[in-house]
């Protein structure tokens, strides 16, 4: 059996009889219209919603794992981020200095205010502190949709690092088709009926 | 006990004038409370004179089983009237069941604590010591339940992304709610805390005047109201944090997920 995240069954709301493998290293991206089901399918994951079917990562299923750490293997970046102390800093378990140079900061950011980071430098920050508890498979809702493009770009080039030097399974939702393309081998429109593959079967693997 | 001036019914109409002269003004000042002040002086007279019925006849006929019965009773109203304060209560049982599960842990052990151990009664269930001692803690271990339970369920509903958040990182359920659910019992517990302070500064306790008014030495009195503020503030702060704790896990299933599907919109 694969290694990497399978769904079986999958269900949740409208969206039914998902069945998915992503193997280890692989980038899956996810896409459809708003209201589609595409964050509450990453937010059912990550165990947060009732869902119907199975999952696994790495052959373990979900619900042979505490909770805690299913979420720690796998792990969500909703699109508005989270946070609850006054400064960036608390928020981090420890903090890999090159990854914060990676996306563009320097150490002076961890004692920011958080309610005067702008958006992008949230989501930003975001990314950073998932990463910092090394997931096993990232749920990337819309990661780079407040950046700018010289961000967006630090941003793909971080997670793509990530997922190679770690073989860490990516979901990537997004509207950017063309952001997709560039970063996944496989995308899946997402509909009433599950998931429906986008490209045609020769493009497969090509980034992999 | 000294000497007791007995209250006419007369002495009780005279100070009824208190409130017709209320009623006047507000009519003549447009409050709209006429109806509603005269109601709530008839309620306190049936409802003071049907307890004082109720307790006449404990009282001549002390068995635990009317005690149990009239325990059971004042539990209940009490357990309502936490269920009715709250904004998003819990739905189904629940929402009955967290306050009222507390209120009887905490204000029924530390009763018969009292009444067994502090008070040594016999029997225990003296109905002259043991319905106004749970009476006492009902009615405080009520406020502080209330108070915590409905900031509880409050700040769960409007901190939903925080709460999430921290799910999200990995945090187990009860890490992820720790700091809601300190400061939902650190409300609770702030008016018990503050009523021990002012007490005989600013405020002479209600049982006290009464005792005193009653003709008890006054330095009795005072040692029964040390006694009372003391289990007052064990049984809320009892009380407080098991439902708390309660309301909490409630908001959480089996996987962790937070439910605020369980609150009442």
């Amino acid at each position: 059996m694969a290694n990497g995240l399978k769904i079986a069954d999958f269900g949740v709301h409208t969206v039914k009889g998902i069945n998915l493998v992503a193997s280890p290293g692989q980038c899956i991206g996810l896409t459809g219209p708003s209201g589609a089901g595409k964050t509450l399918l990453l937010r059912a994951l990550a165990d947060l919603d009732p869902h119907e079917g199975q999952m696994w990562l790495d052959n373990v299923a979900a619900e042979t794992v505490p909770v805690h750490q299913w979420r720690r293997q796998v792990a969500l970046l909703p699109a508005e981020s989270a946070w609850w102390h006054d400064t960036v800093r608390p928020h981090f378990e420890r903090i890999d200095n090159t990854w914060l140079t990676a996306l563009g900061f320097g150490r002076q950011v961890l004692e920011w205010q958080v309610s005067r980071l702008s958006s992008g430098e949230r989501q930003r920050l975001a990314l950073l502190r998932m990463l910092m508890v090394k997931p096993r498979a990232l749920l990337l809702d819309e990661p780079t949709a407040n950046l700018d493009v010289d961000n967006a770009a630090r941003v793909e080039h971080l997670l793509n690092s990530y997922r190679t030097a770690q073989q860490a399974v990516v979901i990537w939702v997004s509207h950017d088709l063309v952001q997709l393309r560039g970063n996944c081998s496989r995308i899946f429109t997402i509909q009433a009926g599950g998931l429906v593959d986008q490209e045609p079967p020769s493009h497969r693997d090509r980034e992999t | 006990m000294m000497t007791i001036v007995a209250l006419t019914p007369l002495d009780l109409v005279l100070a009824s004038a208190l409130i017709m002269i209320l009623a006047l003004l507000s009519w003549r000042m447009n409050l709209g409370l006429v109806r509603q002040l005269i109601v709530a002086a008839l309620r306190t007279t049936v409802q003071l004179l049907l307890i004082g019925m109720v307790l006449k006849a404990l009282f001549a006929h002390v068995h635990l089983g009317w005690m149990g019965v009239m325990a059971t009773v004042m539990l209940l109203a009490a357990g309502r009237e936490v269920m009715g304060r709250q904004k998003r209560k819990l739905t189904g049982w629940w929402g009955f069941g967290v306050g009222t599960l507390s209120m009887f842990i905490s204000s029924f052990a530390i009763t018969m604590l009292a009444l067994n151990i502090v008070i040594a009664v016999k029997p225990w269930y003296t109905p002259q010591y043991a319905i106004p001692l749970l009476g006492m803690l009902l009615g405080n271990t009520m406020n502080g339940i209330a108070i915590g339970l409905d900031r509880l369920t409050a700040t769960a509903w409007e901190q939903r992304m925080l709460i999430e958040g921290r799910l999200m990182l990995g945090r187990t359920w009860s890490q992820a709610i720790d700091a809601i659910r300190r400061e939902s019992i650190r409300s609770g517990l702030i008016p018990i805390v503050n009523s021990m302070m002012a007490a005989g500064l600013v405020s002479l306790p209600g049982m006290m005047t009464g005792q005193i008014l009653g003709g008890s030495p006054p330095m009795e009195a005072v040692k029964y109201q040390i006694l009372i503020m003391f289990l007052i503030a064990g049984g809320t702060g009892l009380g407080t944090m098991a439902a708390v704790w309660l309301g909490s896990r409630r908001l959480f299933d089996e996987r962790q997920r937070l439910r605020l599907d369980r609150l009442r919109k």
